[in-house]
């Protein structure tokens, strides 16, 4: 059995009377790139919610290396609303914070680019350093951890260099341009030293060329840094090209599962999301 | 780019604590002449105080919180209850008495000061579990209502046998000196750059930037915006207890929200996230006030006298000068940068630059 990093088990989202995830199972296993897609509005990035913990699911189970970190079941006003499926399965509630779970391993980087945009590019990535740190408020208020500190300025320093942002480390990172930006937003996320990195559309607004380092980026990070990746994405050259495996969402239920080639051959994904190529082609 | 040379800025910067210093002692030793603004610049000093600590948790950390006069007022009573000789409490108690505990309760001013501090931040923790959990204007309005509670309780009469209630408390013992004011609150201050300067101060301007982005990186939301709401918490009440010992007497009334507003106002003026703008915005505020009071005088010119030239006119003017600085410095004088020599370089270069355009003859109308 392979090594599982996350698995999602019959994960249910209900938003009032809307199921925006409906009994979505998967699981991601070390070492994989794995894709997510789906047309817009499917439930993906709802999936990356959950699983990060920015939102309870109203029933089933998220867990991270065996351990759970989500869990949840129809409760209050939900118990007459739910609409989902697995009604009673679980039972137990586990909630934590999204700051517990990128401390476990999990970071994430966001669909429309969320950076500490008035701050510059070293202090982005510095940030993401803060967690780690051993001292308390005290002793880096006295700068007496300076040497905890002087360590953190070098590691930040480094992953700049690694992505190739080291020369602009004191710009505004607000004023980065778009594909640069979300290097940065990678470059973050990779600074809480996870195991698992979500990256929800790192393709988005990118044109052709950068697309393409994207690929080959993607690929640098998954082996330097001993990394899974699962992520959201549209570009369909990308994901057929990068992908161990592929999960097709279409209205919140897995409508396809498998390799590349199997998710392009299957007529179901075909009909609610590929579509059928030009004639020709 | 214009910039000095590091050795230049260290010598300028030396040469202007300096000229500081020497303006204190100077003052310091000529009490009875100057003693008017002594008494300005002590107030300044003690707004800049509370004005940074209100800075690091509004500018810093993006939480907007109304609650400054609350805090002030712990601070306050704490050291006026604490530190009036023993012997002259009969005469402030002198309707309801002191309660037997506290009756023969003295301490010297420093341990006042920091216990103020600390009860105002032991109250600022309890206030927060609840109000840290929302939003925006809502923890304003939270904040709001309980500096309100907190002024209401200490008039309260059942309190009368601690708190004096709404009598008041005086014969608070004076400063010994204006480098006493100056140096605590050059201390306080000097203490929240080092917060605002460490791995929790970058912490808290992530919150302020993105709280999604910032909970994603690890950043425990509820942990670091108490923290922050505690520590601005202590240096407010701080600045309570200096301002009790200020004016030697307070009554609950000195705490009201319009105190609140004037410390905002300094804040809004200086540049949110800015620290030597919170500082210089409570000179120019605290000593503007001062400077404009010829405008509270009848003036005669010439047998004929100026009709608005009567008490409170000031405040006007006061208020037109305040719209005219947020109309055109928008994110305050500071904006979120700090003071530089690099800065004031520039800025004398971009007058120059403006007056050499405006010259006629020199390019400036020949684009139009």
């Amino acid at each position: 059995m392979p090594d599982n990093v996350l698995h999602l088990a019959d994960v249910t989202m209900q938003f009032g009377g809307v199921v925006a995830v409906n009994n979505l199972s998967l699981e991601v296993n070390r070492g994989e790139i794995v894709a997510l897609i789906g047309p817009n509005g499917a439930g993906k990035t709802t999936a990356f919610n959950v699983a990060t913990g920015v939102y309870a699911p109203t029933n089933g189970r998220v867990s991270f290396n065996g351990e759970t970190i989500v869990s949840n079941f129809p409760q209050g006003k939900m118990k007459k609303m739910y609409a989902g499926e697995n009604r009673g399965k679980y039972t137990d509630v586990v909630r934590k914070t999204p700051d517990v779970i990128t401390k476990l391993g999990i970071a994430r980087t966001f669909q429309n680019i969320r950076l500490f945009k008035n701050l510059t590019v070293f202090e982005n990535v510095l940030i993401a350093k803060h967690m780690n740190m051993k001292a308390g408020l005290f002793l880096s208020t006295c700068m007496i951890n300076y040497k905890e500190e002087r360590e953190m300025r070098r590691q930040s320093t480094e992953l700049l260099e690694i992505v190739g942002l080291a020369e602009l480390r004191s710009e505004i990172s607000g004023s980065l341009p778009y594909g640069q930006q979300r290097r940065l937003e990678i470059a973050r996320a990779l600074a809480t030293e996870p195991s698992l990195l979500l990256l929800d559309e790192p393709a988005a607004g990118m044109n052709p060329q950068e697309t393409n380092d994207l690929t080959s980026f993607i690929y640098q990070l998954r082996d330097d840094f001993h990394l899974t990746i699962f992520m959201i994405e549209h570009h369909m050259n990308l994901v057929m090209e990068i992908s161990d495996r592929i999960y097709v969402l279409d209205f919140g239920k897995l409508i396809a599962a498998g390799t590349p080639s199997e998710v392009q051959n299957n007529q179901r994904v075909i009909d609610a999301y590929l579509g059928v190529a030009e004639d020709g082609e | 780019m214009m910039s000095m040379k590091p050795r230049t800025k260290h010598i300028l910067s030396i040469a202007l604590a300096a000229a500081v210093i020497a303006m204190l002692l100077y003052l310091d030793s000529n009490k009875a002449q100057y003693s008017y603004s002594i008494a300005i610049l002590e107030r300044s000093a003690i707004y800049a105080v509370v004005a940074v600590s209100m800075n690091l948790l509004t500018g810093f950390t993006g939480l907007f919180s109304l609650g400054q006069a609350g805090f002030m007022a712990i601070g306050a009573y704490t050291v006026g209850i604490l530190t009036i000789p023993v012997e002259a409490r009969p005469n402030v108690y002198y309707i309801n008495g002191i309660a037997e505990p506290l009756a023969n309760v003295n301490l010297p001013f420093w341990a006042a000061l920091i216990l103020g501090g600390l009860m105002a931040a032991l109250v600022g923790g309890l206030i927060g579990i609840p109000v840290l959990r929302l939003k925006s204007d809502y923890l304003a309005i939270a904040t709001l209502g309980f500096s309100e509670i907190i002024r209401a309780l200490i008039a309260a009469p059942q309190l009368d046998r601690i708190t004096n209630g709404s009598y008041g408390l005086k014969s608070i013992p004076a400063f010994s000196s204006i480098l006493q004011v100056f140096g605590i609150a050059a201390l306080c201050i000097l203490i929240m750059i080092l917060v605002i300067n460490s791995s929790y101060g970058r912490a808290f301007k992530a919150i302020r930037e993105d709280e999604t982005a910032a909970e994603a990186m690890g950043i425990n939301l509820f942990k670091h915006k108490s923290m922050s709401f505690v520590i601005s918490c202590f240096f407010t009440g701080i600045s309570g207890g200096l301002l009790a010992v200020f004016m030697r007497s307070i009554d609950s009334k000195t705490f009201q929200v319009n105190l609140t507003y004037d410390i905002l106002l300094i804040v809004v003026l200086g540049g949110l996230g800015s620290i030597t703008g919170s500082v210089l915005a409570s000179f120019l505020m605290t000593a503007g006030r001062e400077w404009l009071r010829f405008f509270d005088v009848p003036l005669v010119i010439g047998g004929f006298s100026v009709p608005l030239f009567r008490n409170g006119f000031r405040m006007v003017i006061f208020s037109l000068i305040l719209m005219a600085v947020v109309l055109y410095y928008r994110k305050g004088l500071m904006g979120n940068k700090e003071f530089s020599w690099d800065g004031i370089l520039r800025f004398f270069y971009r007058i120059a630059g403006r007056l050499r355009r405006k010259t006629p003859g020199n390019g400036g109308e020949a684009n139009a």
